[in-house]
């Protein structure tokens, strides 16, 4: 049973790529499945960071490519969390050092090994961006609720797309309901609205999630963290499980019309 | 027993921004095959090149130029033009980035056969324009879709857009001023008709979110809501 091969992706940088894949990666495992998340942000490396696994970096995803070890040498295997490894990015290259045959390539050797593969994109829409999208069988964007996020993530929707690597589903990640009250944040059904795509989750602002970052401890393992919450909800609805969107709001009623729309773009 | 190479070699011309090769017909696989075993005799020659291709009539889509151009790019060949007759090739071209034959036409009137288009001609194009997209045009545009902020339509002719006009347009680009701009709701960032633009705030703040057509009426932009017919 060969792998879904899924890269995260954004346009816009400091939206949370690299805390989704995190996240969503170690919510898989948690859920008993066999993960390899790979940081291509090749001379920006952070997934390493996010997970906590950074001291125990040998080889890289370069050193791979360019055959000074073997895959699995690289592949560092996180005991916290069963099946889940992670192969980090180079943080002494650049972008060039590797190419999307490079990336394809490295996915057909893991991929009937394993459940999942998730790539980490970089931001941007040049090489890196490319490199990740290469293996990708699907493609998750993600945005702010804000005007400029969104404007990117609709570009890289639209690169995907012509790519033939689409449709892409998006998350909404930030999403701070007091200040949608406050008409000071994009709502969620103004997002799907421009960018017309299946949204597959919201991810609401929690300040656990940068104390998770610094500490290298993932937030979807914190019981009490709604951000946490979201990501695990995630995972179970690319698992198949048709999850409802939590309600955070019952009063206003955004997150009940967004449950609507977000069961009318189902499959 | 070494099988005889088939002399398949693509006419090759050089020109200011690069060289130009002229595919033949044919199953397209087989095409390229024969193009990567041309170039990779060659690849002194088409290292660190830029390469635009002629395909005449054929209908590529973006997929497939994307493949060849990672496959190209693995040469450290670019691909930056597709050269064809075929308007559909000409968008999908467009969409990836890549160039075509009128914009490398403009850059090199003596090099190549002009393309000129008799009379009017109308694209349909059934997508939504999303950001980063622009679609250039020779005649009229009719989108069904919306074009989203970032994306951006520009043409000589008018420009129909059965959804949200949210984009850039500019139409009778080389200054027809009977040209239209027509959508189902409008709220541009920058809208244009021959050389007169929305420059004006009040115009657009008075804009209602309700099908609309935009033209030239004395030299001034008018806004013609569509159940306000005369």
């Amino acid at each position: 049973m060969a792998a879904k091969i899924v890269t995260i992706t954004s346009g816009k940088g400091g939206v949370g790529k690299t805390t989704a894949t995190a996240n969503i990666s170690v919510a898989l495992a948690q859920l008993g499945q066999k993960v390899v998340c790979i940081d291509s942000d090749i001379g920006l490396r952070n997934l390493d960071v996010v997970l906590g696994l950074e001291n125990r970096i040998v080889y890289d995803l370069v050193d791979v490519i360019e055959g000074r070890c073997r895959i699995r040498q690289a592949m560092i295997k996180d005991k916290r969390f069963g099946g889940m490894y992670l192969i980090p990015a180079a943080q002494t290259r650049d972008k060039s050092a590797i190419s999307p045959s490079d990336m394809i390539k490295l996915c057909n050797e893991i991929r009937e090994d394993v459940d999942w593969i998730l790539i980490d994109s970089p931001a941007g829409i040049e090489r890196g961006f490319k490199n990740a999208i290469a293996p990708a069988e699907e493609v998750l964007v993600i945005t702010n609720p804000d005007v400029s996020a969104v404007r990117d993530a609709d570009r890289i929707i639209g690169i995907i797309e012509s790519e033939e690597k689409g449709p892409a589903k998006l998350i909404i990640n930030r999403l701070n309901s007091e200040m949608i009250r406050r008409g000071e944040m994009l709502d969620a059904e103004d997002v799907l609205e421009l960018l017309a795509v299946k949204l597959i989750g919201i991810v609401p602002e929690d300040e656990k999630v940068l104390r998770s970052t610094n500490i290298g401890k993932p937030v979807v393992t914190h019981e009490k963290s709604i951000a946490g919450q979201a990501f695990r909800n995630i995972a179970r609805r690319m698992l198949g499980d048709d999850i409802p969107l939590i309600d955070l709001d019952s009063k206003d009623g955004i997150f009940h019309r967004i449950s609507k729309i977000f069961n009318t773009v189902g499959e | 027993m070494n099988e005889e190479r088939k002399k398949s070699n693509f006419p090759i011309k050089g020109f200011k921004e690069g060289i130009l090769i002229t595919l033949g017909d044919g199953d397209w696989e087989e095409v390229q095959c024969q193009l990567l075993s041309q170039i990779d005799e060659k690849i002194k020659f088409f290292n660190g090149a830029k390469v635009a291709i002629e395909i005449g009539e054929r209908v590529l889509h973006a997929a497939e130029m994307a493949k060849l151009r990672d496959t190209l790019f693995d040469r450290e060949v670019k691909l930056f033009a597709v050269l064809s007759t075929s308007q559909v090739t000409d968008v999908n071209a467009e969409s990836m980035g890549l160039e075509t034959r009128k914009s490398v036409l403009k850059e090199n009137p003596a090099g190549f056969e002009s393309a000129a288009l008799d009379g009017e001609s109308a694209i349909l194009l059934q997508k939504t324009i999303r950001s980063g997209t622009s679609i250039k045009y020779t005649g009229h545009v009719i989108v069904d879709g919306d074009v989203n902020p970032g994306g951006e339509i520009l043409t000589t002719g008018s420009i129909f857009i059965w959804g949200k006009l949210r984009g850039s347009v500019h139409a009778g680009m080389e200054g027809s001023e009977s040209e239209v701009i027509c959508a189902m709701e409008l709220d541009p960032i920058n809208l244009r008709i021959a050389n007169i633009s929305i420059k004006n705030n009040k115009l657009l703040r008075k804009l209602k979110r309700k099908p609309v057509r935009i033209r030239i009426d004395n030299g001034k932009l008018t806004i013609d809501y569509f159940d306000n017919r005369k």
